[in-house]
């Protein structure tokens, strides 16, 4: 159900701030130092939780599925295909069907940012662990060591600046779906935006505003996974 | 935000019901999202697609090209088209627009990595051979940039047709109406809806990759490396 129901104040502050708030002007700094503790500050923090939870455990499924197609390479065909159909499943599609199952709860939210990150991790992890060159596992072998030490010391390290790729996608994907979320219950920096843009006349503040930290909050998850990156690939 | 009605595995079927029930209805508003995602798609890539590769031909602008795509990730959909809607109101050229916008991200980014992905060796060669630089980009560059360029439009295609949807809430219609209006449509035909958007998607995916294949000749796919 989209529209907002029940006894929600329809437009949180439209009509009793100050004369740039009821005239709609480009942007009121006013109703953003109103509202940033009760509005924009809860919601950047619910949709950062949300971001990292999905892409978490996304990693976890995805680099289980890596690892499994690696061993064995008949999987990655089908693994691939199924991925690429998830990732035409669309979001605000995704969310209405779930919450049909899950009711409006963290689940319905999560299910479908999991199988986004998953859908776009998955392949970094595969091409990562497939770009160590041969010469380097035969010596890896010479030297003596054992599949899963190859794996674990040799394949893995060499995948990382892959696998941080394939994070930074994920990551900066993720924050971006989770505004859908918001269709689908009060979470995120989605639902002031959409309360914003339902009123009669589109309240340009709130979302101008809780668009800013949106894009603001997927450059920082980026920036952190660069200095990761910088952090643990010492050798490029 | 509340909902109306509860649900179980039968209500699941009821959504395939809904479609039984209304074929046209639904055929109606598939039509008028296609229509939406269509032009939006078009007028994206009439953007998006020369410049790409301009910038690749002249192997310049890497940021820009590589900064189109995270920036296309990053601004969500219903931002676009709420940016938008404050800008051009309510209606099919708001959402036209925000579409569009969506759409440049990877047509820009894969256009110009196929044309600047071209071997070095086999441009030298077109110049050896005495083509102009208009040859060379006919000739040469654009046919063995085919398959990425087509993986660029292929990934725009469905991400403008998967979020048409949401552009229901900026009166965009088609099936995203649907979808929005619980209230009058009950819980079955919300499903059904979404289960012909998830169809339109995966077939427009489906069918775009078909025609790739078709289109781009065999000994050029070999170096692109398989996105989604």
């Amino acid at each position: 159900m989209i529209a907002a129901g029940g006894p929600e104040p329809v437009i949180p502050n439209f009509g009793h701030g100050s004369a740039c708030v009821t005239g709609n002007h480009l942007f009121c700094w006013s109703w953003v130092r109103e509202h940033w503790s009760d509005t924009l500050e809860p919601h950047l923090v619910q949709h950062a939780e949300l971001t990292v939870i999905a892409v978490a455990i996304g990693f976890a499924i995805a680099f289980a599925l890596a690892l499994a197609s690696h061993r064995v390479r008949a999987l990655d065909q089908p693994i691939a295909i199924v991925a690429g159909l998830i990732y035409t499943i669309p979001s605000l599609v995704a969310f209405q069907i779930l919450i049909a199952f899950s009711g409006l709860s963290n689940t319905t939210v999560l299910v479908p940012l999991i199988g986004y990150s998953l859908v776009i991790l998955y392949p970094n992890i595969v091409a990562g662990l497939r770009s160590v060159p041969p010469g380097v596992l035969e010596a890896a072998r010479g030297m003596g060591l054992e599949r899963r030490q190859v794996l674990w010391r040799v394949e893995l390290p060499l995948a990382l600046p892959a696998i941080i790729a394939g994070l930074r996608i994920a990551v900066v994907s993720t924050v971006a779906i989770a505004t859908v979320a918001s269709l689908v219950g009060d979470r995120g920096l989605g639902y002031p935006i959409f309360l914003a843009m339902r009123l009669p006349t589109p309240f340009k503040t709130e979302i101008y505003s809780a668009g800013a930290l949106v894009v603001a909050l997927a450059l920082a998850f980026d920036l952190l996974l660069v200095a990761t990156r910088r952090a643990l690939v010492r050798w490029t | 935000m509340i909902l109306l009605d509860t649900a179980n595995a039968h209500t699941f079927l009821e959504g395939f019901r809904f479609i039984g029930d209304h074929p046209g209805f639904l055929a109606h508003k598939a039509l008028e999202q296609l229509e939406l995602s269509g032009a939006a798609l078009g007028i994206g890539a009439a953007v998006a697609l020369p410049v790409g590769v301009a910038l690749g031909h002249l192997h310049r602008g890497s940021t820009v090209a590589i900064g189109a795509s995270i920036v296309g990730r990053a601004l969500p959909s219903i931002l676009l088209i709420a940016i938008f809607l404050t800008i051009l109101g309510i209606g099919f050229v708001n959402n036209m627009v925000a579409l569009a916008v969506l759409a440049t991200g990877p047509v820009l980014t894969n256009a110009y990595a196929g044309v600047d992905g071209v071997d070095r060796d086999v441009t030298d060669a077109a110049r050896g051979m005495g083509m102009s630089r208009l040859q060379m980009l006919a000739r040469v560059e654009l046919p063995l940039a085919l398959p990425l360029l087509f993986t660029g439009i292929r990934v725009a295609a469905v991400t403008v047709v998967a979020t048409a949807p949401i552009a229901a809430i900026a009166g965009g219609g088609g099936l995203g109406d649907v979808i929005v209006n619980q209230a009058s449509y009950r819980l079955q035909g919300v499903l059904g809806a979404c289960y012909c958007v998830m169809a339109l998607s995966a077939g427009v995916w489906l069918a775009l990759l078909a025609l790739q294949r078709f289109v781009t000749s065999e000994g050029t796919t070999r170096r692109v490396a398989g996105t989604t």
